[in-house]
């Protein structure tokens, strides 16, 4: 020991102690530290949420705010679920072109996959009705159109029209039409309630119930005939009346007109 | 035809083509010279023309001849593809079809009938006073005073009393006949299926779309559900769609059910109707009774198709735009022990559009 005491103040103990505190201290650590290394979480859905954060960043952040909170530019977003992302981005709807009374259908700008990402770290902000799949919004009932039909008229035709040629609304918003709509599209638009539509959610009108409406409005923009011939857009009697003014009378002053100018005489004068 | 069968020389009788004078050169040049059709001068074309004329008539009767054929033969469900329109009924396009061709023809021909065959020849109508001269007027009032006096109507002042009264009277046998528009709704429209509603026997809320009640945790914030009235007393199995009177019982219990957040609802009252922000408001504009759901669920306003009548729903479906005259009623909701949305009592005031004897 009086060796060790009479060399503590050699220049080189400090260097020493040092060496002896790192190494019981790293010693300790080896034998005390938990012996799970924390992993780097890897899945599938994991990218998808860290991917679609940096899409959301670049294109939605401005109006939803940087963890999609919403500000005074576009509501919260916390809760809509993947549904309503793939809704409103797969049509187009969003982003947004400019404020307005509403936000039209357009070009979609993202692919699908995109979408898909965008929508998985939407949905992982809070819980909401998930993006549907295709046996989701497919009926296999043999009366589902006639059912549907039932429905349609009572839930969706007051603004839809009774064809699902769409209509208008107040001040500059308006019902689209439900003609070449991916059924997807149509099952999501009753899921979520996207802007002004009001919201069908599976608690008052069921899974099955939405399909048979999907079904009757496949039917009727593809399949159902025309009784009458001309559908005139079935909108009812703006554009019949229009029609029998125009070319009904129309065609009546130019016959009539014509039948007046055509003289029947053996000497044209 | 040759021009050696056409006149040479104006018609006296009907041409004054010539009265057209140098001298004055506002004068009135008359009817120009009358020239003959060639079915005047040439037997053959009148008689094609003839033939013609008939032969329209004729395609009209066997269209109608058709039409009538083609309602008898022809299956009303039956849908053909007809090229430039679709797929249309078989029934509707032969019916539009023949009845059109048939009444062309009829029309068609008589044109060509007057155009060719009938007179065509000018004839001047001249205008004159439409009022006799004088010694017609004199006569005829002169007439006039000798059989009033004869009849003595100036002087047997009953009889001319009498007559007077049973003339004005006589019209109102007419005015009688719209009695046939009634009865008067009298109480009737006062309530609605509701209103055996109490909160010993509520009445609960069945959705329009599955047929089964509905707990307030189903009704989500931004959804629009319709509900109709469940069991009561007098209607043990809750109206349904096979009952006779369905349609005069929807038109007036039919229910739209929204989820504000409490905080939105501007209207107190209107908020505590409602259970944890769940409205229920008749679905029957106060206009003239349209079922009204149109609901925008950012804005909150519910809006008529036929008359653009708008109601605030979060203030108490005030009318913000439009010809309604009242607020949409509104119905006092709650729920039973086990959830379930009911309702206790009947809407405050009368549904749909304002009626005469209209209490509130």
């Amino acid at each position: 020991m009086k060796k060790l005491s009479a060399r503590r103040r050699h220049p080189l103990a400090a260097l020493v102690v040092l060496l002896f505190a790192l190494v019981a201290s790293g010693g300790l650590y080896a034998a005390f530290a938990p012996t799970e290394q924390a992993q780097a979480d890897s899945s599938a859905q994991s990218l998808a949420i860290d991917e679609g954060k940096r899409l959301f960043a670049v294109g939605c952040s401005s109006c939803h705010g940087l963890n999609g909170q919403g500000s005074s530019m576009g509501p919260s977003l916390v809760g809509v679920g993947s549904a309503a992302v793939d809704f409103q981005v797969g049509t187009g709807r969003m982003p947004a072109q400019q404020p307005g009374a509403q936000v039209p259908r357009k070009k979609t700008i993202y692919n699908q996959s995109e979408i898909d990402q965008l929508a998985a770290f939407v949905a992982s902000l809070g819980p909401g009705p998930a993006t549907p799949t295709k046996d989701q919004y497919t009926s296999t009932e043999t009366d589902a159109i006639s059912k549907g039909g039932d429905l349609f008229r009572t839930n969706c035709s007051q603004c839809h029209n009774f064809a699902g040629a769409g209509g208008a609304l107040t001040q500059g918003k308006f019902a689209p039409s439900l003609e070449n709509v991916d059924p997807k599209y149509i099952y999501e638009a009753m899921q979520t309630g996207p802007q002004n539509m009001p919201s069908f959610p599976d608690s008052t009108m069921p899974e099955q119930q939405k399909q048979q409406i999907v079904a009757f409005v496949r039917y009727q923009a593809n399949e159902a005939p025309n009784p009458g011939g001309l559908s005139l857009g079935s909108l009812g009697p703006v554009t019949e009346g229009l029609f029998g003014w125009i070319f009904g009378l129309g065609v009546l002053i130019a016959v009539a007109i014509w039948v007046a100018a055509h003289t029947t005489k053996a000497k044209k004068s | 035809m040759s021009d050696d069968n056409l006149p040479t020389a104006h018609d006296a009788v009907h041409g004054h083509g010539e009265a057209a004078v140098a001298e004055n050169p506002f004068a009135d040049p008359g009817l120009p010279a009358h020239e003959p059709r060639r079915t005047d001068i040439d037997e053959r074309a009148a008689k094609r023309a003839e033939r013609q004329v008939s032969l329209m008539f004729v395609v009209s009767m066997l269209a109608t001849v058709g039409f009538i054929a083609s309602y008898v033969a022809i299956d009303k469900s039956k849908i053909v593809y007809i090229f430039p329109l679709g797929h249309i009924s078989a029934l509707n396009f032969a019916l539009g079809m023949t009845l059109g061709v048939a009444l062309f023809c009829i029309g068609a021909g008589a044109v060509h009938w007057a155009r060719t065959l009938m007179s065509d020849v000018e004839l001047p109508a001249e205008r004159h006073a439409i009022e006799a001269d004088d010694e017609t007027r004199a006569d005829v009032i002169q007439q006039f005073k000798t059989g009033a006096g004869e009849s003595g109507f100036g002087r047997r002042k009953m009889i001319r009393n009498t007559l007077i009264g049973s003339m004005a009277l006589v019209p109102l046998s007419g005015v009688m006949l719209l009695r046939d528009l009634g009865p008067l709704p009298e109480k009737s429209l006062d309530s609605t299926g509701w209103k055996e509603a109490t909160p010993d026997a509520p009445i609960r809320l069945i959705n329009m779309n599955t047929n089964e009640p509905m707990k307030a945790e189903d009704i989500g914030i931004g959804s629009l559900t319709f509900a109709k009235p469940g069991p009561s007393a007098s209607r043990p199995g809750g109206l349904q769609e096979t009952d006779e009177d369905f349609q005069q019982a929807i038109a007036k219990d039919a229910l739209m059910l929204i989820r504000i957040q409490p905080d939105d609802i501007k209207d107190d009252k209107s908020k505590g109707l409602g259970f944890e922000g769940v409205l229920a408001y008749s679905k029957i504009c106060t206009h003239v009774g349209c079922p009204i759901s149109l609901y925008e669920q950012q804005t909150h306003h519910a809006l008529c198709p036929c008359h653009q009548s708008t109601f605030d729903l979060s203030d108490g479906a005030r009318v913000i735009f439009g010809p309604a005259g009242h607020p949409l009623p509104q119905l006092k909701i709650t729920t039973d022990p086990s959830g379930y949305l009911i309702a206790t009592q009947d809407f405050a005031k009368p549904v749909g559009p304002s009626f005469w004897e209209r209490s509130a």
